[in-house]
């Protein structure tokens, strides 16, 4: 028994156990991996493509031809016809983010790829960025912060002041997950919502208007929770924010395309609008200068998401559609795809 | 009315002046070189001092002016008044309560989202151009964080209303239980500290909460916890409360109030975890409008023999 004990051979070393697990491919780390990367190399076996020194058409082409699985993210390069066509064995797209703009659905759907996204994992925490950035801006948080930090408070006096939500009527861009999780969250300061959104929600009582630009003209506030689309890429232009007069103000934490950006640089920078929250821009991680110079403004960097919890979820979340998909199983968060 | 001499302690809102200039006889405190000035020229003409939170009608004042009937003031706060003396001297006090509840919530809410999702400190990062260089950090979710709050009258209610839509489980602390709601309540202080994450002072200041949030209670927070002051600065050992943030023994704070307005601890000027106000609760232009007319209707109810609005005294 001892000698047995002796000769028993060690466990192999991790390379070759991973080749074991499942494949799925990724082309840019999603922003998950900082924190979670472990939690997937344990599980699946993780072909990185920006690891190899190949361009990337060539690495798809090289390694790529089996692969049935592939994580993205928001970020990263575009999941298009092209990239689809040099993996001909995929079946599934998992992305880290609720949003889909990024991947060509169309292709997908004439592939018959399915696609799973992050659902409602992080509707809440989106949702609370919003109405973080909203009162910022209505009373001057992060401007009255900075007055109090350069020491004008002692020197310069009161600051000026600011504008009650309550009773403010707010337009909701979009009522999914997100915009309900917004619209929740503000009727209990008080403000009044309503809607534009591709249909009617028949379960919801605010009011519904058909067009974004009759939200506006109806609207304080306008919060803009809806997907980016084709028709909803620069829906937000100068005439929809005008619509709502010179108090009027924009809070996105959608995708910076569904803003025509320079037309609402150009409404703040001439004070033809009241304020604007953003999280998101339309050429990330540029931001226009010229917001910096502006008070009435509070800038985020696309980091509604951006909580321990939320990151942890989603990477049970991934996983699990991941797990699910190789085993034959429904996905955990399937996009319809229609 | 226009014979009956208002006093107004300090430059509070250029609208409430121009309704007391209207109605009244305005005297201006601060156009006076010293006290003794003042006094010589004013002391037995003055019926009604119009004050606020940062000039009220302390003893002094009020024992100089001997013709004093009511002080009417611009805040709902009574901490800078001399309630005992105006008592006994059958002087009338009114104060702004309920038309500045919502937006001091507001300003809770506010900061209690800006602390805890980095808002303040996520423009500071946009705006120094580092997001290039890399994304932002991981915060902690707010929606379901466990709200402590100190004193649930007006409005600590209208907080806990707000909160409670982001799923935040809510008690409290205060004088007495409301068995009404539906809120756990603690019948110590320290107590509610130790099972909260977000700790909220919405209690009004006399003697008995001055300091309220000592080193014990700092202590129970403890690194995790948040405490957010929209009350008045008195609340807080102002030193303990920056020690236990520059040593990491509380996690953050919002603040909106401080012990020597102006003035703010410098040492909070370079962290991240912190939001600093300069006591704007109320300032926006509807609810400072707001309050200075009930300001206004109190005075002309009292003159014109009419009830109060809003007493207190």
């Amino acid at each position: 028994m001892a000698s047995d004990q002796a000769t028993t051979p060690p466990p192999p070393p991790p390379e070759i156990q991973s080749h074991d697990l499942p494949k799925v491919i990724l082309l840019h780390p999603p922003p998950v991996f900082k924190y979670f990367k472990d939690h997937f190399s344990k599980k699946f076996h993780l072909l990185k493509a920006w690891e190899s020194p190949l361009p990337l058409h060539e690495f798809l082409t090289n390694h790529a031809h089996s692969i049935q699985a592939m994580l993205c993210s928001g970020t990263g390069p575009s999941i298009s016809a092209d990239i689809l066509r040099l993996l001909p064995s995929l079946r599934l797209v998992v992305t880290t983010s609720a949003g889909l703009n990024h991947i060509d659905l169309t292709e997908c759907r004439n592939r018959g790829i399915s696609i799973a996204n992050a659902g409602e994992v992080f509707s809440e925490d989106v949702a609370d960025l919003a109405v973080g950035l909203l009162i910022d801006v209505f009373r001057k948080i992060s401007a009255s912060d900075r007055y109090v930090r350069h020491g004008l408070w002692a020197t310069k006096g009161d600051y000026p002041l600011g504008s009650k939500l309550g009773g403010k009527r707010i337009g909701i861009v979009g009522l999914g997950s997100i915009g309900f999780q917004v619209a929740k969250r503000l009727e209990a300061f008080g403000c009044n919502i309503s809607y534009n959104s591709r249909k009617r929600k028949d379960l919801v009582s605010y009011p519904f208007y058909t067009n974004v630009c009759e939200l506006a003209a109806n609207s304080d506030v306008l919060i803009i929770c809806c997907g980016l689309t084709e028709q909803t890429r620069h829906m937000i232009n100068r005439e929809v924010l005008l619509a709502m007069g010179k108090e009027g103000i924009v809070v996105n934490i959608g995708r910076g395309a569904i803003i025509h950006e320079k037309e609402l640089v150009q409404c703040l920078v001439q004070g033809e609008i009241g304020g604007a929250g953003l999280d998101v821009f339309e050429n990330e991680p540029n931001v226009p200068k010229e917001l910096f110079e502006l008070d009435n403004v509070v800038l985020a960097p696309h980091m509604a998401v951006f909580t321990t919890e939320s990151f942890k979820d989603l990477c049970d979340l991934m996983i699990g559609n991941l797990e699910a998909f190789f085993s034959k199983k429904p996905l955990l968060s399937p996009v319809m795809n229609e | 009315m226009d014979s009956i001499t208002v006093l107004m302690t300090s430059p509070m809102s250029d609208y409430l002046e121009t309704q007391l200039k209207d109605r009244f006889n305005l005297v201006k405190l601060w156009t006076y070189s010293s006290k003794t000035d003042f006094f010589k020229h004013n002391s037995h003409s003055i019926r009604a001092v119009v004050g606020n939170t940062k000039i009220g009608a302390d003893a002094e004042l009020i024992d100089s002016l001997p013709e004093l009937e009511i002080v009417s003031s611009y805040s709902v706060g009574l901490d800078k008044i001399d309630l005992r003396k105006c008592q006994e001297k059958g002087i009338r006090v009114t104060n702004t309560p309920d038309v500045l509840t919502d937006d001091v919530a507001d300003v809770a809410m506010g900061l209690m989202l800006a602390v805890t999702r980095r808002v303040c400190e996520c423009d500071r990062f946009v705006r120094r151009g580092l997001w290039p260089k890399g994304d932002f950090r991981l915060t902690n979710k707010f929606s379901g964080m466990q709200v402590g709050i100190v004193g649930l009258g007006r409005i600590g209610s209208a907080i806990a209303t707000r909160a409670e839509a982001f799923g935040c489980p809510i008690s409290y602390y205060s004088r007495s239980e409301k068995p009404e709601t539906n809120y756990k309540y603690f019948s110590n202080i320290i107590d509610l500290a130790v099972n909260c994450q977000i700790l909220v002072v919405a209690c009004a200041l006399t003697e008995e909460t001055h300091h309220i949030i000592n080193c014990e209670v700092i202590d129970a927070l403890g690194p995790e916890g948040i405490l957010i002051n929209i009350g008045r600065g008195s609340h807080i050992d102002e030193p303990e409360l920056v020690s236990a943030l520059l040593e990491g023994r509380l996690g953050g704070a919002g603040l909106d109030v401080y012990e020597n307005e102006p003035e703010v601890p410098e040492q909070l000027f370079g962290l991240e975890n912190v939001v600093l106000m300069p006591h704007v609760g109320s300032d926006t232009v509807e609810t400072t409008d707001a309050m200075a007319d009930l300001v206004i209707k109190n005075l002309e109810a009292h003159f014109l023999k009419k009830p109060l609005l809003t007493p207190v005294v």
